[in-house]
């Protein structure tokens, strides 16, 4: 389970989240659903531990990531934006170096990195240096390494982003195949994705919740019944509308 | 150490073979001995002193790690920043020490592995002639602690930017007063206006008293402390760095 408090974070006079709360069960597959700049990979990076929150905290599987992080950290898999990766390792040394600073050794270790590669439908490309391979490969390798501890938290800021139609297809089915025993949350602003993997959807604009609830849920609220006219109304104002001509 | 555990023998193994397996490695190690050995033979006359000892040799050393180690450890953390991979490190179950640590002592055994290449230098002192073993030892030992202490400020600079260049430049200008604040023309023209104690201060802070008598096989303890203190002081405050500027 996931639960998130009341999460603040300032950069200088910037006030880039402003008191997110939700909570996840184990099955459920968040969507963090916002325009640019919304504040998505911010309130991400708190919930993994990469930032420090400037209020709130938020607890991973009984363990606050705050006051008991490493203990936290253990219990989640994530894959930040753009999926960040040593390029001059192969996927091998790549996934077996993750797995030793989670604490997997000898067999187990080899045992937990055959399983992700296999997972990820990486097979190919087992032995290729990670700066060699196409975007696809790359966001899955990043993926792999994100499941290999088989992690009950598992976290994706766009995980489909700048991948092909068939690579976005291959992701989200390797998602809704995790989904069941699995705390998901992924962020995205492609609307199509919320349909095809969410089963629940929050909507984040400046740094707070405007929406929470499943996607049929926000459909309703437009007269249109389209998710695209619901986000619209929800996060307006966000880009200064310029009229053309 | 309860530190060096796990992860941080990971990290170290990681960087260690990021070395090895970088082209950069090579030209480094290449540029290292080619410069030490230019600089001892041509430059000091190593044949022509007909001493058999490696003072000529060990002297220009705060002078090439000046320019080189900046170089090796630039990458450590700015490389991390620039590709995004620090999040991905700073959230697996490992502590900032940890990764601290393990970055530090991998580029440290490089470094290691490139004074360990010397060793022809000795072997040529000890055919023409009796050297005293107790200076080499001590020229060797007080070497490598210069590396490390050089490397630690590389490694806190690296910490303070994604830019590889910033962190050179950076790194090399904290090393360069490190160096030349005990250097006799320095602490002589201070001597001119600043009272002795100031003078003694200053110079006390420079690597190159310490470096200077473990060269002399005089092994005291408040040099090792020295340089110990330097490494811990430097990596202390990369920590600080690190910890409170980790997404700029
Ligand atoms: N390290 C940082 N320093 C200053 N401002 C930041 C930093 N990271 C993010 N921001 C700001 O916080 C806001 C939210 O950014 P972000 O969480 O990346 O949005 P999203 O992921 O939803 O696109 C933006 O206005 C961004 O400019
Ligand atoms: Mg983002």
């Amino acid at each position: 389970m996931l639960e998130v408090r009341d999460l603040h974070k300032r950069f200088g006079p910037i006030h880039a989240v402003r008191g997110v709360s939700f909570k996840v069960e184990r099955g459920e597959v968040l969507g963090f659903l916002g325009p640019n700049g919304a504040g998505k990979s911010t309130t991400m990076r708190m919930i993994t531990g990469f930032l420090p929150p400037s209020a709130g905290t938020a607890i991973v599987n009984g363990h606050d990531i705050v006051s008991d992080t490493l203990a936290a950290k253990h219990e989640i898999g994530y894959l930040p934006e753009n999926s960040p990766v040593y390029g001059e390792m192969t996927v091998v040394q790549f996934l077996r170096f993750v797995a030793e600073v989670r604490g997997f050794h000898g067999v187990t270790r080899d045992a937990r990195v055959e399983h992700a590669i296999a997972q990820c439908h990486l097979e190919q490309v087992r032995l290729q240096a990670i700066e060699t391979l196409s975007k696809g490969y790359k966001q899955r390798t990043g993926l792999a390494q994100a499941i290999l501890h088989d992690p009950p938290v598992l976290i994706m800021d766009e995980p489909t982003d700048g991948l092909d139609p068939n690579q976005k297809q291959v992701v989200r089915a390797m998602i809704r195949e995790m989904a069941l025993q699995k705390v998901i949350v992924l962020s995205t602003h492609i609307l199509e994705e919320v349909d095809a993997i969410c089963t629940r959807v929050i909507v984040i604009a400046h740094g707070q919740i405007v929406a929470n609830g499943t996607p049929a849920e926000l459909k309703a609220r437009s007269p249109s019944g389209r998710l695209e006219d619901v986000f619209h109304t929800l996060t307006i104002g966000d880009e200064p509308v310029r009229k053309v001509g | 150490m309860t530190c060096f555990s796990g992860p941080a023998w990971a990290v170290y193994k990681r960087e260690v073979r990021a070395y090895i397996t970088s082209p950069v490695a090579y030209v480094f190690m290449v540029v290292f001995l080619v410069l030490t050995a230019f600089l001892t033979f041509s430059v000091s006359n190593f044949y022509e002193n007909n001493q058999a000892d490696l003072r000529s040799f060990f002297m220009w050393h705060p002078w090439v790690y000046l320019i080189l180690v900046p170089a090796a450890a630039m990458r450590l953390w700015a490389e991390e920043r620039r590709t995004g991979t620090i999040e991905l490190l700073l959230t697996l179950p490992i502590t900032l020490n940890q990764a601290i640590l393990g970055k530090f002592f991998a580029a440290w055994t490089f470094l290691a592995a490139a004074l360990a290449l010397t060793f022809p230098i000795v072997i040529t002192t000890c055919y023409l002639g009796a050297p005293d073993g107790g200076a080499i030892a001590g020229g060797y030992l007080g070497s490598l602690l210069l590396s490390g202490a050089y490397l630690a400020v590389g490694m806190l600079t690296s910490a303070m930017t994604r830019n590889q260049v910033i962190s050179f430049v950076l790194s090399v200008a904290i090393g360069f007063f490190l160096l030349i604040a005990g250097w006799p023309p320095v602490t002589g023209m201070l001597a001119h206006w600043a009272p002795l104690w100031l003078v003694d201060g200053v110079a006390a802070f420079s690597f190159m008293a310490h470096f200077d008598s473990l060269q002399r096989g005089v092994l005291d303890l408040r040099d090792l402390a020295y340089f110990v203190s330097v490494i811990v002081f430097m990596l202390f405050t990369a920590h600080v760095v690190l910890e409170n500027r980790r997404a700029a």
